[in-house]
C-alpha cells in the first residue's frame, strides 16, 4: 500500500537560476536590462564626454535666439527676425500641410487606380498596372526631385508672359499663371471681412484664426445639421406611411443658400493674380518645391493605396456580389451597401501606414528646399547655431509624436468600423 | 411496354460557337467594347497612349549619343532635326554611365565592384533556388559577407579574417560552456567573447599576421565609393543584416518575458515611428558623438548601422504579423511535443511563419533598396547624388530628363524582379491549403 505523503519541501538553490524554468525567464530578464542599461550608460558617458571636449553642453537656449533666414512658403506670417523656435513651429506646420494634401490626393488618385485596375477593360487595366509597377519600384526621392527639375526647366518664366505676343499665358480664363517660380491661383478676398483674431500674444506659437473662416464653417456645419435632420424626417415619414417625400431640393437649398447670403455679406470677390514687373503679384502663390512635394508624394502613395484598393475588393468573396444581385440590388447599391463596408475593413490598416509613410516621406522636402520641419529644424537651425544632439533629437520627437498621434486617430477609426468578434 | 423512346439517344454534333464570340474578334469584343462605357475607356486609352509614344518613341530614338556637353548636343539636334524639343541627349550617359555606376571608384579596379557583384549572385543562388542548386554552395555564401568587404575595400586579408575568426570563437565558447554548464550561460558567454575578441584582440592579431605576412590588395577609401554600386551595396548589408535582427526583434516582442518584450516594442516603435532621414543625421552627425572619443569610423560603416536599424524594425513588424497568424495549435502542438523554445522556433514556428510573411518580407527589401538614395542628402555621392552633381556641372547644366529615365530604369530593374521572385517563391512553397 501506498501512501500519499507531501512532496519534499523545496529548497531554493542558486542553480534554479538557470536550470527552473520558473526562475530562468527572471533571469533572462535581469541581464537583458542589466545589458542595456550598460549600454545606455556608456553611450551617455560617451557623448558627455565628447560634448565637453567640444566645448558645447546640451542647451536649448538657441532656441530663442533670431533666426535671421527666411521662409518663403509659410502659412503664419514669419520674419527672419523671428526665432528659431517660430521658424521650427512655421516648418512643423508646413510639414502638416503638406502631409494633409497628399494624403487627400493620394486617396483620391489610389482609390481610382484600384478599382480601374479590376476593370473588366483590358487596356485600362493594364495602363493602371504599368502606372502602379512605374511609381513603386522606383524611389521616391527620385520622383520628387524629377517634378522639381521639370517644374523648374520645363515651365515658362514670368516674363514669357509679358509683351505684346507672350509666349505663355494664363490658364483658366486668365486666373490661374503657371510658372517656373511656382503656381500663382486666385484668392479669397472680403471686402467687409470680420478680421481676425489673435492667440497666444507674441509667444513662438502666435497665430491669427480668421474669422471669415470661422463663420463659414460654422453656417457649414449648421447647414450640414439641418440637412441630416430634413433626412431623418423623410426617413421617418417613409417607415410611417411608406412614401418617402422628394427632398433632394429642399437639401441643396439648405446647403447653398445660407452660404450664399454670408458670402454676399461678407463682400467675397476672388483677388486673381497679375503680372507686375518682373513676378506675378496678388493671388496664392504655390512654390514649385510644395508642388513638387505634393505632386510626387501623392502619386507614389497612389501607387500603394490602389494595390491596398484592390486587395480589398479581391478580399470579399464573389459570393457577396452574388448574393447582392439575388436580394435584388443594383449594381451601385450591391458596391455601397455590401462590398465597400466589408473592403473598408481590409483596407482601413494598411491605408493607416501609408499615410505615416507619406508623412515621414514628406520630410525628403529639403532635397527640393521646402522649409517643413527637416528643413528648418534639422536644416538651417540646425548648420546655423552647430547644436546637433539636440536639433537631431527634437526633429525625431516631433516625427514621433505626428506618427503617434497620426497612428492614434487612425486606429480610433478602426475600431470604430471593425467588425465586433465574439 | 413499348420500346418506344421519346429522348434522344444519339449526341447532336457540337456547333461552332457564332464567329463575333471567339478569336480576336471575340476577344476584343467582350474585353474592350463591352459596353458604351467600356468602349469610351477604351478609345481614350488609345488617345492617351497614343499621345505618350509620339512623344516618348521619337524622343529616345532619335536621339544624340555622341557629344561633350549640352549645347554641343543642341546644335547636332539643329543640324539633324531642326529643332531641338522632342530629341534625348543621351550622350550625357555615354559621357558619365561609368561614373553614375562606380561613383569615384580607381578605374583600374572596377573588376572588384563586378567581381563581388557576380559572386553575391553566385551565393544567392542556393539561398534563392534551392531545389536547383546544390546545397553545398551555402558554404561559399557564409563565406561571402567576409569576402565582400575584403574586395570592395581592400587592404589587408587579416581584417576580415579576424572578424570571420570572432564567430568561430563565438561558436568554439558556445559548444564547450553549453556542453558543461548550460545552453544559456553558453549563449551569453558566446556573446561576451566575440564582444571581447573584436573590440580587443583583433586589432592586435590583425597587426600581428599582417606583420608577418602581408597579404592585401589596393585599399579604396570610403569616399571614393558611390553611385549605383553604393546603392547595391548598402542595399544588400541592411537586407541581410536586417532579417535576423527583425527575427530576434519579432520574437522578442511575442515574448512573454516583459522587460525584453517592452525593450523591444520601444526599439520598434522609435524607428517607425521617425523618417529615415533622421536616422541618416544621427549616422553622418550623432553617431561619432555615441562613441568613444577619438573614435572616428568610416561614414558609409555608420550608414549601413542605421539603415540596418531601419529595416530591421519593419522587418520585425512584418515578421510579427506572420507569427500572429500561426494558429495557436502549432505552438501548442510544439509544446506538447516536448520541443523547447529554440526548437519549437526553429522546427515548427519559424518556417511556416517567415512563409506567410514572404511578401511583406521582399516588399521591405524593396522599400529599404529604394530608401539607398537618401544618403544623398547627406552628402554621399550616390546614383542621385552624382546626378546632382552632373546637372550642375555647367557642360550638362539644364539636363534632366535623361538622367532621371536612367537611374530610374536601373532601381526599376532591381526592385521589379525582386517582386517577381517573391511572387515565385510564393507559388513555389504554396503547399496548398487554400
Amino acid at each position: 500500500m501506498t501512501t500519499l505523503t507531501d512532496p519534499p519541501k523545496e529548497q531554493f538553490r542558486l542553480s534554479m537560476l538557470l536550470y527552473d524554468t520558473r526562475y530562468r525567464s527572471a533571469t533572462i530578464q535581469v541581464i537583458a536590462l542589466f545589458g542595456f542599461m550598460l549600454l545606455a550608460a556608456w553611450i551617455i558617458s560617451n557623448t558627455i564626454q565628447n560634448l565637453e571636449a567640444l566645448g558645447k553642453p546640451v542647451e536649448f537656449g538657441f532656441f530663442g535666439e533670431p533666426a535671421s533666414y527666411d521662409i518663403n512658403q509659410r502659412l503664419l506670417e514669419y520674419s527672419s527676425r523671428d526665432s528659431h523656435l517660430r521658424a521650427a513651429f512655421i516648418g512643423l506646420l508646413n510639414t502638416l500641410v503638406v502631409a494633409v494634401l497628399g494624403c487627400i490626393t493620394a486617396t483620391i488618385v489610389g482609390v481610382f487606380v484600384g478599382v480601374l485596375r479590376l476593370s473588366n477593360n483590358w487596356l485600362i487595366a493594364r495602363i493602371m498596372t504599368v502606372y502602379v509597377e512605374m511609381f513603386r519600384n522606383v524611389p521616391v526621392l527620385l520622383w520628387i526631385v524629377l517634378a522639381m527639375a521639370i517644374l523648374i526647366e520645363g515651365l515658362p518664366a514670368p516674363n514669357a508672359f509679358r509683351g505684346e505676343n507672350p509666349t505663355a499665358t494664363m490658364d483658366l480664363f486668365n486666373s490661374v499663371a503657371v510658372t517656373n517660380r511656382g503656381v500663382y491661383i486666385p484668392e479669397f478676398l472680403f471686402t467687409r471681412s470680420l478680421g481676425d483674431i489673435h492667440f497666444f500674444g507674441a509667444s513662438s506659437i502666435r497665430f491669427d484664426v480668421s474669422l471669415d473662416l470661422l463663420a463659414f464653417l460654422i453656417v457649414l456645419g449648421g447647414s450640414i445639421f439641418a440637412m441630416r435632420k430634413v433626412s431623418a424626417n423623410a426617413a421617418a415619414k417613409q417607415e410611417a406611411t411608406g412614401d418617402r417625400p422628394t427632398i433632394w431640393y429642399i437639401q441643396l437649398g439648405i446647403l447653398f443658400v445660407p452660404m450664399i447670403v454670408l458670402m454676399t455679406a461678407l463682400g467675397l470677390h476672388l483677388g486673381y493674380p497679375e503680372l507686375k514687373g518682373f513676378n506675378f503679384k496678388g493671388g496664392t502663390h504655390m512654390r514649385n518645391s510644395l508642388i513638387a512635394l505634393w505632386l510626387a508624394l501623392s502619386l507614389y502613395t497612389a501607387a500603394f493605396i490602389a494595390e491596398i484598393v484592390r486587395a480589398g475588393i479581391l478580399a470579399i468573396s464573389k459570393g457577396q456580389t452574388e448574393a447582392a444581385s439575388a436580394l435584388g440590388l443594383r449594381s451601385g447599391r450591391t458596391m455601397r451597401l455590401v462590398i465597400l463596408p466589408q473592403a473598408l475593413r481590409v483596407i482601413i490598416p494598411p491605408m493607416i501606414s501609408n499615410y505615416l509613410n507619406l508623412t515621414k516621406n514628406s520630410s525628403l522636402a529639403i532635397a527640393v528646399g521646402y522649409m517643413d520641419i527637416t528643413g528648418t529644424l534639422g536644416g538651417i537651425t540646425m548648420n546655423q547655431t552647430g547644436r546637433e544632439l539636440e536639433c537631431v533629437l527634437l526633429l525625431m520627437l516631433v516625427y514621433l509624436a505626428i506618427s503617434l498621434s497620426i497612428s492614434g486617430v487612425m486606429n480610433w477609426y478602426n475600431n470604430s468600423v471593425k467588425l465586433v468578434e465574439r | 411496354m413499348s420500346d418506344v423512346s421519346f429522348v434522344r439517344t444519339e449526341m447532336l454534333p457540337e456547333q461552332a460557337p457564332p464567329a463575333s464570340e471567339v478569336g480576336v474578334i471575340g476577344w476584343v469584343k467582350h474585353n474592350l467594347f463591352s459596353g458604351w462605357f467600356n468602349s469610351i475607356l477604351t478609345l481614350v486609352s488609345l488617345y492617351a497612349i497614343y499621345y505618350v509614344l509620339s512623344g516618348v518613341l521619337p524622343w529616345t530614338f532619335q536621339s544624340v549619343w555622341n557629344a561633350n556637353s549640352l549645347t554641343e548636343c543642341r546644335e547636332i539636334m539643329m543640324a539633324t532635326w531642326g529643332s531641338t524639343h522632342g530629341h534625348a541627349c543621351w550622350a550625357v550617359i555615354n559621357d558619365r554611365w561609368l561614373q553614375l555606376l562606380f561613383g569615384f571608384y580607381p578605374s583600374h579596379l572596377y573588376w572588384r565592384p563586378i567581381l563581388s557583384l557576380v559572386l553575391l549572385l553566385v551565393a544567392l543562388a542556393p539561398v534563392l533556388y534551392s531545389d536547383r542548386v546544390p546545397s553545398k554552395l551555402l558554404i561559399f555564401s557564409a563565406i561571402y559577407p567576409f569576402l565582400m568587404p575584403f574586395l570592395m575595400w581592400g587592404g589587408t586579408i587579416w581584417g576580415p579574417i579576424s572578424a570571420a575568426l570572432g564567430f568561430v570563437v563565438a561558436w568554439g565558447v558556445y559548444s564547450v560552456l553549453s556542453k558543461q554548464l548550460s545552453e544559456l550561460i553558453g549563449m551569453i558567454g558566446a556573446v561576451v567573447a566575440a564582444v571581447i575578441w573584436w573590440l580587443v584582440l583583433s586589432g592586435y592579431f590583425t597587426g600581428a599576421m599582417d606583420s608577418i605576412l602581408p597579404i592585401g590588395i589596393e585599399a579604396v577609401q570610403s569616399r571614393q565609393f558611390g553611385g549605383f554600386m553604393l546603392a547595391i551595396l548598402l542595399g544588400v548589408v541592411a537586407i541581410g543584416v536586417s532579417l535576423p535582427i527583425g527575427i530576434v526583434l519579432a520574437l522578442g516582442r511575442q515574448s512573454d518575458l516583459l522587460i525584453v518584450k517592452y525593450m523591444c516594442v520601444g526599439f520598434i516603435e522609435f524607428i517607425r515611428g521617425v523618417p529615415l532621414i533622421t536616422l541618416l543625421f544621427v549616422a553622418s552627425l550623432l553617431l561619432n558623438l555615441f562613441l568613444p572619443p577619438g573614435t572616428n569610423f568610416d561614414i558609409i560603416l555608420r550608414v549601413m548601422i542605421m539603415m540596418t536599424l531601419f529595416s530591421a524594425a519593419y522587418m520585425a513588424e512584418v515578421i510579427r504579423g506572420g507569427l500572429a497568424a500561426l494558429p495557436r495549435g502549432q505552438y501548442e502542438g510544439a509544446d506538447s511535443l516536448g520541443l523547447n523554445y529554440w526548437q519549437a522556433q526553429r522546427l515548427i514556428i519559424m518556417p511556416q511563419a517567415l512563409k506567410i510573411s514572404i511578401p511583406g518580407i521582399v516588399s521591405t527589401f524593396i522599400g529599404i533598396f529604394k530608401d539607398t538614395v537618401l544618403v544623398s542628402i547627406i552628402g554621399l555621392f550616390d546614383v542621385l547624388g552624382l546626378a546632382n552633381a552632373i546637372r550642375a556641372d555647367t557642360a550638362w547644366n539644364g539636363i534632366y530628363w535623361e538622367l532621371f529615365a536612367f537611374i530610374g530604369a536601373l532601381f526599376f530593374v532591381v526592385c521589379f524582379s525582386m517582386s517577381r521572385y517573391s511572387m515565385y517563391l510564393e507559388r513555389k512553397l504554396q503547399t496548398g491549403h487554400r
